[in-house]
């Protein structure tokens, strides 16, 4: 899907305030805004982002688990089988020609212009198909890690879940502050200033393309997910769009 | 910067500015500096992108004689090795265009490189296939030519000894690349002795 991507499809950003339930110090945008389709909610984003990187955009889902067994166990055969289908699809010279594609080559640009080296720091995509080269395969890894990957290598847009009965309110995009903890557990990781972090309400939550913050993952008997997405410059919402829907309904069939 | 043709129009805020201070009191001279410098941000992002992906298009076609791995540069964010995602400074986003511009300019290079390498090797390959005789036992991999595999172009004696005294000589193209479980094992004979015969069973 990743080879020739279809034009753009707008987000439709809804400008309207949201409810101030923030820290005031910070300067974000208050918009909060609904999707084409209404199940998916385009996240906030701090004002200066928002003026420096203005198709950085954070794209989340809510997820009600309805498949038997455990979200960390054993993935049901249909999965299994089609990542072993991935694994056959996915070979060497792809994973070398993988950086050209325009979806992992719009990420790689993006790791670029937030000071990471895409060759040090691998984007998700190409993560993965190093992983698939070492190992020889995609290895099952557990249902929900196993979702997430199928929809990572159709899409190239990687998707991360978190454990909705730890997220307050909305989620978005900001800059942390000086000793800002990654989390709300006891002992978080304090962060440098400046960093970008996924958060909502009160709290950051996961770093940008990185480590979610401890607590606040999906657990084994998680029943409610919040899926979402980072879209930037260069890959269509529909892609977005597509891998978020790819894992709901994965993960929402009995 | 010149090495990709991209002109970065540093003047520009202080213009901007200079209009706005004859007429203001200087407040908005400052947000109009801050306009003129996202506009440079902007450029530089815009540079990065392109740096970004010829670099890519280089490593993909190049791969396996231009590797990513030469490629690695240290993080900016900061200014720290091994950061983590932050919005760069226009200093930082500078200083990220450049050693990208060089690093892009050492891959061009050895792209460069590489395909000299494979013309010369083509046209060994000719001079090996018109006067064999000139190049007795030279070995000549089909990847010094660009092509996959583990074929390997030699010139050889025509039947064996006698070609050697002869002078006859000729170009072979051995193919085929060793299997990966190693050369075949050949079945050693059964020993009679170890079968369980029908008495003892």
């Amino acid at each position: 899907m990743s080879s020739d991507p279809p034009p753009d499809l707008p987000l439709n950003p809804d400008s309207s305030p949201r409810p101030d339930s923030s820290s005031p110090a910070r300067d974000r945008s208050r918009s909060r805004a609904e999707l084409d389709t209404p199940e998916l909610e385009l996240g906030w984003r701090e004002r200066e982002l928002e003026q420096e990187l203005p198709e950085l955009r954070l794209v989340a889902v809510q997820v009600r688990v309805a498949r038997p067994g455990s979200l960390t166990g054993r993935s049901p055969a249909g999965i299994e089988h089609r990542l072993h289908e991935l694994s056959n699809r996915f070979r060497g010279a792809r994973a070398v020609a993988v950086r050209r594609e325009p979806v992992p080559a719009a990420y790689r640009v993006f790791f670029r212009h937030i000071g990471l080296d895409p060759d040090v720091v691998r984007t998700p995509i190409e993560a993965m198909a190093l992983e698939r080269m070492l190992r020889g395969g995609f290895l099952p890894g557990g249902m929900l890690e196993d979702v997430l990957l199928i929809a990572l290598m159709d899409t190239g847009v990687p998707v991360w879940a978190l454990d909705s009965e730890t997220v307050n309110g909305p989620l978005g995009i900001r800059s942390s502050g000086e000793g800002e903890p990654l989390g709300r557990s006891a002992g978080a990781t304090p962060l440098p200033a400046g960093r970008l972090v996924v958060a909502d309400a009160s709290a950051a939550l996961a770093v940008l393309f990185g480590e979610l913050a401890a607590g606040h993952e999906a657990k084994a008997s998680t029943s409610r997910l919040t899926l979402f997405a980072i879209q930037v410059a260069g890959v269509p919402s529909l892609y977005v769009e597509e891998a978020l829907w790819m894992s709901r309904a994965a993960l929402e069939q009995p | 910067m010149t090495q990709s043709g991209f002109v970065i129009d540093r003047d520009r805020p202080l213009e901007i500015g200079e209009k706005d201070a004859a007429a203001t009191d200087g407040r908005p001279v400052e947000l109009e500096i801050g306009v003129g410098e996202r506009e440079v941000r902007k450029a530089l992002r815009r540079q990065i992108a392109r740096l970004e992906r010829e670099s890519s298009a280089i490593v993909a076609n190049g791969f396996p004689h231009i590797s990513p791995a030469a490629a690695e540069m240290p993080e900016v964010c900061g200014g720290e090795v091994g950061g983590g995602p932050c919005l760069l400074t226009l200093a930082e986003l500078e200083r990220l265009r450049d050693r990208l511009a060089g690093h892009t300019q050492n891959l061009r290079r050895l792209a460069a490189e590489r395909v000299e390498h494979e013309r010369r090797a083509r046209e060994l390959l000719d001079g090996m296939k018109l006067e064999p005789g000139r190049y007795k036992f030279v070995r000549l991999p089909v990847r010094d030519l660009g092509e996959g595999g583990c074929g390997v172009w030699h010139v050889r004696p025509r039947l064996g000894l006698i070609g050697m005294l002869a002078g006859w000589w000729h170009v072979k193209l051995s193919s085929g690349c060793p299997l990966p479980e190693g050369p075949r094992v050949r079945a050693a004979p059964v020993s009679l002795s170890r079968c369980p015969t029908s008495e003892s069973a």
